[in-house]
């Protein structure tokens, strides 16, 4: 029987801890909506998404009364557009109509966000890819609550060096043509390595083809329970830490399990995974950076921390493997910059740096996330830097991702306001050397040997 | 039975128990058991209930229970049982 305490546990990580489910995030394949006539197709995109998500955000506030636990965003993923444009796009422009379509969607729904304006490139690019990568520039000018990401190598394949160059352009343009709003369209566009199929979490979250017709996934999040259980052992061994850290991820996953399990019997659509990620927020408490500091650093960015985000992010996942039957997506804990008071503290004040937060991708999920650099950067810089997290993930078999904001008309030191959900940043300064000769050359980096693992 | 946990926080004063109650009795949502305990001069309360009889949507219970609470100045919640199953035990 539960007792008291208990309740009142669970109940102290929601009010003062900020415990929250992050995501239910819906997977739609849309494969079935190809039409050689555009806005045939766009009606059926239409009709499918807003017909299988209609109670997608109802069911989800219905839950989170329920069990007392918010869940604060309900979002929708779907089929890589580029595989479903291809019969009616025949130019860049009528990409951004489909882009309009499901912006539409997402608006009708009450959704915050829809990924899967995606192109999956990691070894070649078709017509159809590179039309709608083309294309993302003006789409996320046009649209609000649209995010596009962009597959550029695997493991098994390399790295497609041409989709990297080309996306160091795109990013550029989008910056450009978002200027108004600080260049805001990049936070919503990444270029990924290793993409996984079953993300739930923005702007990386595309509905794989290896999926079912439909699906549900959590993200689960939490790292202010994580900093505050840790705050209560403080200078304890490494053991006692790793112990305190799994526990408290089991509980966190445990939420989410259940939540997706309600939602997908509520809704009628499988369960697809649950994503364990410590994700912050701009919230002050629900920050990942704290966990680093409470672990022993003073700030994010001094030496020892790549070990102790590994330590913390091994943890996590060993207590949220045990919590839920189904792992996925991308499972880990999330740096971003802007979104994490402190990360945002480490960049202002010195201690963190572009090439740190490089190394520290190295062992967490994904990658450079929501970082600003000064407009003027040069496209060849931002593709070396693709081409380096790309790097990262290929050998070694994680998912890794660019999400970079070259902030048009700012420079090193100013910060840049993004707004809500994507919080604010400093514009980080980018070692000024060229790698133009090296992002010129054509082609792709060849699959790395699985052996030999020095 | 469709078990539910209600608890209740707050600076103690007379007549919380009895108004949770009727509230309860009012909406045939059956109490199974009941612990309460002062923590830093703190009531505090937790109630074991059945819902299984309710003819209300749960959310709205949930929202009528807490303006319960509002009126006299404590915390009420009500959340289903199993999510803290889920957290508690293996």
């Amino acid at each position: 029987m539960i007792n008291i305490n208990e309740v009142l546990e669970t109940n102290k990580m929601v009010e003062e801890e900020t415990l929250d489910v992050r995501t239910i995030t819906m997977g739609i394949n849309l494969l079935e909506c190809a039409d050689s006539d555009l806005n045939t197709c766009c009606n059926k995109i239409y009709d499918k998404i807003t017909s299988l998500a209609k109670k997608l955000v109802a069911t989800g506030e219905d839950i989170s009364r329920e069990i007392g636990i918010p869940i604060v965003n309900k979002r929708v993923s779907v089929t890589p557009v580029s595989l479903v444009g291809g019969a009616c796009c025949k130019t860049p422009d009528d990409y951004v109509i489909i882009a309009k379509t499901l912006d539409r969607a997402a608006k009708d729904l009450g959704i915050n966000f829809l990924g899967g304006y995606s192109a999956v490139v990691s070894k070649g690019m078709t017509r159809s890819d590179e039309l709608l990568i083309r294309s993302i520039p003006q789409a996320m000018k046009e649209t609000e609550r649209i995010c596009s990401s962009v597959n550029v190598g695997s493991t098994k394949t390399g790295i497609n060096m041409d989709a990297v160059r080309l996306m160091g352009q795109i990013i550029k343009e989008t910056a450009e043509a978002t200027k108004e709003k600080d260049s805001l369209g990049c936070g919503k566009l990444v270029v990924l390595c290793n993409a996984p199929d079953d993300n739930p979490f923005m702007a990386g979250a595309f509905h794989g083809v290896s999926e079912d017709d439909a699906i549900i996934n959590v993200g689960v999040s939490g790292p202010g329970v994580v900093h505050h259980v840790l705050k209560e052992i403080r200078g304890a061994s490494f053991e006692v830490l790793c112990e305190t850290i799994k526990r408290t991820a089991f509980k966190i996953t445990r939420v989410g399990q259940y939540v997706a399990q309600e939602a997908s019997r509520r809704l009628g659509v499988p369960f697809g995974i649950i994503d364990l990620s410590l994700a912050p927020t701009p919230a002050v408490g629900d920050s990942v950076a704290d966990i680093l500091c409470e672990i022993g650093l003073e700030h994010p960015g001094a030496p020892g921390t790549t070990a102790a985000l590994a330590l913390l992010n091994d943890q996590v996942k060993k207590g949220g493997v045990m919590a839920s039957s189904y792992v996925g997506g991308l499972s880990g804990a999330f740096i971003p910059v802007s979104e994490d008071q402190g990360m945002i503290d480490a960049v202002s004040c010195g201690a963190l740096t572009l090439e740190k937060l490089e190394a520290m991708t190295c062992v967490c999920s994904v990658g450079l996330d929501m970082i600003a650099i000064p407009g003027e950067t040069p496209a060849s810089t931002i593709s070396g830097i693709i081409a380096d997290e790309a790097a990262i993930g290929m050998i070694n078999q994680k998912t890794t991702a660019v999400r970079i904001i070259p902030v048009i008309g700012k420079s090193i030191g100013e910060t840049v306001e993004f707004g809500g959900l994507l919080g604010y940043a400093p514009v980080m300064p980018v070692n000024k050397y060229s790698c133009e000769a090296f992002i010129n050359r054509t082609g792709r980096i060849p699959a790395p040997i699985h052996s030999f693992k020095n | 039975m469709d078990k539910s946990i209600i608890s209740v926080v707050g600076k103690d004063t007379t007549g919380i128990i009895a108004r949770v109650c009727t509230y309860l009795a009012e909406n045939k949502i059956n109490i199974l058991d009941i612990s309460q305990t002062i923590v830093q001069d703190y009531f505090t309360m937790m109630m074991i209930v059945d819902t299984s009889l309710l003819s209300k949507p749960f959310s709205e219970m949930v929202r009528e229970l807490e303006s319960v609470g509002e009126d006299m100045g404590v915390q009420v919640k009500c959340q289903r049982e199993e999510i803290f199953e889920r957290m508690h035990r293996i």
